[in-house]
């Protein structure tokens, strides 16, 4: 939902201190998951990350989160789905040029990170997405990749 | 055969050794020297990335000047042509726009083409709005192939802005993973996927800039990055607000980018008081204060108000510091560019080089490879040409 993918980005400390505490609680359950029940996990892992990430940042289950280095704005919410925002056509208001009725996802990217502990990993160069994990789990990937 | 006194007639001699006239018959056909051809790329100097003229004028410390060529909705090369030659002598560099405010015209990469084999100094615009990774990447093999020595990486407009809002927008990379993709093909000769290539691209890099538009404080950031990406020389949105310029162009100095990256500023030539309206309220990223539209109206010939709008505005910029350049877009006003750059008089006495097309022979050729001497850049330069420091742009870190 719009107003609550606003709420996260403008409380993003909020989310950032919220996100250190439960993550290594998360990705630990994750992995005993994994040794237990393997690929049989993935998708209802994926469909509860969907619902919550749905909810805070409307999420589009790219499958290559970075939420935690775009001051919790999801770059995938950007009609152009830049991930090194924002671009060149950004309204005087700080609206976004597609769409006026919405704000620059990379306007409130860049006032997210400067409240967060860890916003400089802003300025570090975003990759491209790879598009063959599209609606795989990224909480899932980043504890099997991890370990 | 071999016992032949006589030197071999064949092809295969090495073009690039000038063989003595001595033992050459007098009607031996001789291989084509060379730089014979006016879209041959000239020798690349000791520490520059391209063979293009715009990188060395930028390198000597000169202030440079470009403009953009409208590509035509056309298949005539004449179109393209007859464009161009109205800027000639006056800029360094020609910037072919790929697909502008998501409009259909003639491809960047075609009008690249015909403009190196006439002689221009084009720079390939790329947006990544109608192409994925597989076609940019291609297309920049081609271009470098083609004798483009120049390129301007760009997220592009949306596809809403133009004249088919129902395609498909592409968007696989943005402007600085562009950028970076680029530049792994450039320095380390392999495409994104690894694979390794026989001849990199020898290109000049650039980026698009908008210091005009929101987020104010973190445009010099988000700048960084794309240098970071392995920007080179970077050009602006038109710029009709000086104090934003200003306050960029101190963040920027302040973190260094203006010794890492050449920044041309963009200008434009607003036809009416009308023409701005509707530009700022159509082209996206377009900023123009109101005391712009309301001067154009208070004006008695509100188009010549326009160009001396542009002309105040690149005697402005010229003075800034950290500045190398101007980006002078005229879009349908093509045919004052050559005036308003000499009324601004930000180039000097300096003449920017312009292939000559009447009689290709009367070209001073360039210098053939064997003899590596640098051809001279500005026939006509006066004798302030040096007015700026040589500038050296440190090599931007990996990613």
């Amino acid at each position: 939902m719009y107003a609550v993918r606003l709420w996260s980005t403008r409380h993003a400390r909020v989310l950032e201190r919220v996100y250190e505490l439960v993550n290594p609680a998360v990705l630990g359950g994750l992995r005993a998951l994994d040794k237990m029940f393997g690929a049989k996990i993935d998708r209802p892992v994926a469909a509860v990350e969907a619902a919550a990430k749905g909810f805070l940042f409307d999420c589009k289950m790219c499958g290559n989160c970075v939420l935690s280095r775009t001051g919790m704005s999801c770059p995938m919410n950007c009609p152009k789905q830049i991930r090194n925002g924002p671009c060149g056509g950004v309204r005087d208001d700080g609206s976004c040029e597609v769409d006026a009725s919405m704000r620059c996802v990379w306007v409130e990217a860049w006032a997210g990170a400067a409240q967060m502990r860890g916003g400089a990993k802003i300025s570090e160069l975003e990759g491209w997405v790879d598009h063959r994990l599209a609606g795989s789990s990224s909480w899932l990937r980043i504890a099997r990749d991890d370990q | 055969m071999t016992n032949d006194p006589k030197p071999p007639r064949s092809s295969i001699e090495p073009v690039n050794e000038i063989a003595s006239d001595a033992v050459a018959e007098p009607e031996q056909p001789k291989a084509v020297p060379f730089g014979t051809n006016p879209g041959d790329p000239l020798p690349r100097l000791p520490g520059h990335v391209s063979h293009g003229r715009f990188e060395r004028v930028l390198r000597a410390g000169h202030f440079a000047l470009t403009t953009e060529i409208a590509p035509p909705d056309s298949a005539d090369p004449n179109e393209v042509l007859n464009r161009a030659r109205l800027f000639d002598g006056h800029v360094d560099a020609i910037n072919a726009t790929d697909g502008s405010g998501a409009n259909c015209h003639m491809s960047s990469l075609a009008v690249c083409a015909i403009l190196t084999r006439a002689g221009y100094s084009p720079i390939i615009q790329i947006s990544c709005r109608d192409r994925n990774r597989i076609a940019i990447q291609g297309d920049v093999l081609g271009g470098a192939a083609l004798g483009v020595s120049n390129v301007l990486c760009l997220t592009g407009d949306d596809v809403s802005a133009g004249d088919h809002p129902e395609a498909k927008p592409v968007f696989d990379l943005d402007c600085i993973s562009l950028l970076h993709t680029i530049r792994t093909l450039r320095d380390q000769a392999r495409f994104q996927s690894g694979r390794e290539l026989s001849a990199p691209p020898k290109l000049f890099m650039g980026a698009t800039l908008n210091p005009f538009a929101p987020p104010y404080n973190n445009r010099a950031d988000h700048f960084a990055k794309k240098v970071a990406a392995g920007a080179q020389f970077a050009q602006s949105q038109y710029c009709f607000d000086i104090d934003l310029l200003r306050s960029f162009m101190t963040r920027a100095r302040d973190l260094g980018l203006t010794e890492r990256c050449y920044i041309l500023i963009g200008v434009g030539v607003l036809g009416s008081a009308k023409t701005a309206r509707w530009l700022r309220s159509v082209v996206p990223g377009v900023h123009i204060p109101d005391g712009i539209i309301e001067r154009l109206e208070g004006a008695k010939n509100e188009r010549r108000e326009g160009r001396n709008i542009c002309i105040e505005f690149m005697q402005q910029i010229s003075q800034i510091d950290g500045v190398s350049g101007i980006h002078l877009m005229a879009y349908r006003q093509e045919n004052w560019v050559g005036e308003i750059i000499k009324r601004s008089g930000v180039l000097g006495a300096r003449k920017p080089w312009a292939p000559m097309h009447d009689n290709y022979s009367a070209q001073p050729l360039n210098p053939p490879q064997s003899q590596n001497k640098p051809t001279p850049l500005e026939p006509a330069a006066g004798p302030d040409h040096t007015l700026r420091e040589t500038k050296t742009l440190q090599e931007t870190q990996a990613l």
